[in-house]
């Protein structure tokens, strides 16, 4: 295996709808830090969570399409995505697939059956342990000083850890020292890898707005001006649904939802189209002006 | 309290097929609450999970095929990663859920349809069509209004496609559901 760094891209679903601005802002730090992305030709859906909650064979199939697709890849050094709930899809389906009759059913759904011998991992996962936030650190611009964050993994990111296999799956912190070399404040948010609510905010949406209430109440206690999170459905449930959080809970929070690729991406210096911060539906704007004259204010 | 009569209904079958889906052995449970305790959702369960274990371990399978509780977990793996003696309840769960799918139960229709929107979607399309997905959801449960508000939000943002990605290969997936609704018997 080649040791550059050179990946079979998964973008996900969303990555081209509701949070086009990961996906953009993710090949936008992949660039510039040196992580070469290619995007698996003609990727489908790896059914989300309605797929295993209906078969875990379906399932896996679905996810095990795109794992056939990537191996098509010339010198790739294994398949990321930015997205925890591909990620674990991808790899749940990896792991249940090293069992020959589990993989002899999943073949069974395929065109041709996969090797399933590429490794899987998150984007955050390379970023922090093949370049580190040293190596980040050296490449800021532009660094975050005064904006004070609180990072919010999601649930799957990091469990099961048998699974998932990086970071701690009760208080992971690669996220929180990638911010650290952005230059932001990271404050004490203890509710890391509680869950926001999922995709219910369609069917039941008090579900959503109790748990995402939580997470914003917690965030606004701890003192964080920003959330920074890694999950496209946790960044959708606290940004555009902030407002029905608030009418049916009695908050006023007003918290900017940031992807940290969004804001690694402000600290090495990378330009709007790039970072889509006009995609954020709590305006981020009159925050990081603040930010911005504290620094310069500090400065003079 | 609710008393039942092991004797009369416990279902040996039922807790062999549950152990044979999930590959977990359900009798290491000894109910320590950890899954319950770590659980977000227990405030809208009528079962909480560990009492599912339970149930599960009394082999009382109508009540659990028939709770809500199923198709109210996310899936967020705090039972799974916390459990002391190592079993993966969250996939207990889910193959709970299959079974209740099977046995044609579906106490929370909203979260059944958006599921089978989702998976109609990839079907049609390769990949989720956002925008298809939400119309047929509305379509399917009447509920027209519902997040309106964010629509109002998210159209300006151009977030939104209005038509689907269709990807080349959408034929393939088309394919792997074809094959397994053969082996599922429904065609």
């Amino acid at each position: 295996m080649s040791r550059s760094l050179r990946f079979a891209y998964y973008p996900g679903c969303s990555g081209q709808g509701t949070s086009i601005e990961y996906d953009r802002s993710t090949r936008g730090i992949c660039r510039a830090l040196g992580i070469e992305l290619v995007d698996i030709p003609d990727w489908s859906c790896c059914g989300s969570t309605p797929a295993h909650t209906v078969d875990h064979v379906l399932s896996a199939a679905l996810s095990a399409r795109n794992i056939l697709q990537a191996e098509s890849l010339k010198d790739v050094r294994g398949i990321i995505t930015p997205c925890p709930s591909c990620l674990t899809n991808l790899k749940t389906a990896a792991r249940r697939m090293r069992d020959a009759d589990f993989k002899a059913r999943v073949d069974s759904l395929l065109d041709a059956p996969c090797r399933n011998d590429l490794p899987v991992m998150s984007v955050l996962q390379v970023i922090y342990q093949e370049l580190g936030p040293e190596a980040v650190k050296a490449r800021v611009t532009s660094p975050l000083t005064g904006l004070k964050v609180a990072p919010y993994y999601g649930c799957i990111m990091n469990r099961p850890p048998e699974i998932m296999d990086f970071d701690d799956c009760e208080n992971p912190i690669a996220m929180d020292r990638l911010m650290l070399a952005a230059g932001a404040e990271v404050m004490p948010f203890p509710l890391k890898v509680e869950c926001c609510g999922a995709s219910f905010g369609v069917a039941r949406n008090e579900v959503v707005t109790r748990l995402s209430g939580k997470l914003l109440d917690a965030a606004a206690c701890c003192g964080a001006s920003a959330m920074v999170t890694a999950c496209p459905l946790c960044q959708m449930n606290l940004d555009l649904r902030q407002g029905q959080i608030n009418r049916a809970n009695g908050s006023r929070h007003d918290l900017p939802i940031f992807y940290y690729t969004q804001l690694i991406g402000m600290a090495l210096g990378l330009n709007g189209s790039d970072l889509m911060l006009d995609k954020l539906c709590v305006d981020p704007k009159t925050l990081l002006r603040h930010m911005r004259a504290a620094q310069s204010a500090a400065a003079s | 309290m609710n008393v039942i009569n092991m004797k009369e209904s416990y279902d040996a079958e039922f807790v062999r097929a549950v152990e044979r889906e999930s590959g977990q052995n359900v009798s290491l449970c000894y109910q320590c609450g950890n899954c319950t305790a770590g659980c977000p959702y227990t405030e809208f369960y009528d079962l909480p999970v560990s009492r599912i274990m339970r149930g599960l371990q009394a082999g009382q399978r109508d009540a659990l095929l028939s709770c809500r509780s199923l198709w109210l977990c996310a899936t967020c793996e705090s039972c799974t990663t916390r459990c002391p003696n190592n079993i993966d309840v969250a996939t207990i769960m889910d193959v709970l859920r299959h079974m209740a799918r099977k046995a044609g139960k579906a106490p929370e229709p909203a979260v059944k349809t958006f599921c089978d929107a989702f998976l109609d979607s990839v079907r049609r399309h390769g990949r989720v069509f956002e925008m298809g997905l939400m119309t047929r959801y509305m379509a399917r449960t009447g509920r027209f209004l519902s997040d309106v508000d964010l629509s109002l939000k998210v159209l300006p943002k151009r977030k939104l496609a209005m038509r689907p990605h269709d990807i080349v290969g959408k034929e393939s997936i088309a394919r792997i559901y074809e094959r397994y609704d053969r082996k599922e018997g429904k065609q």
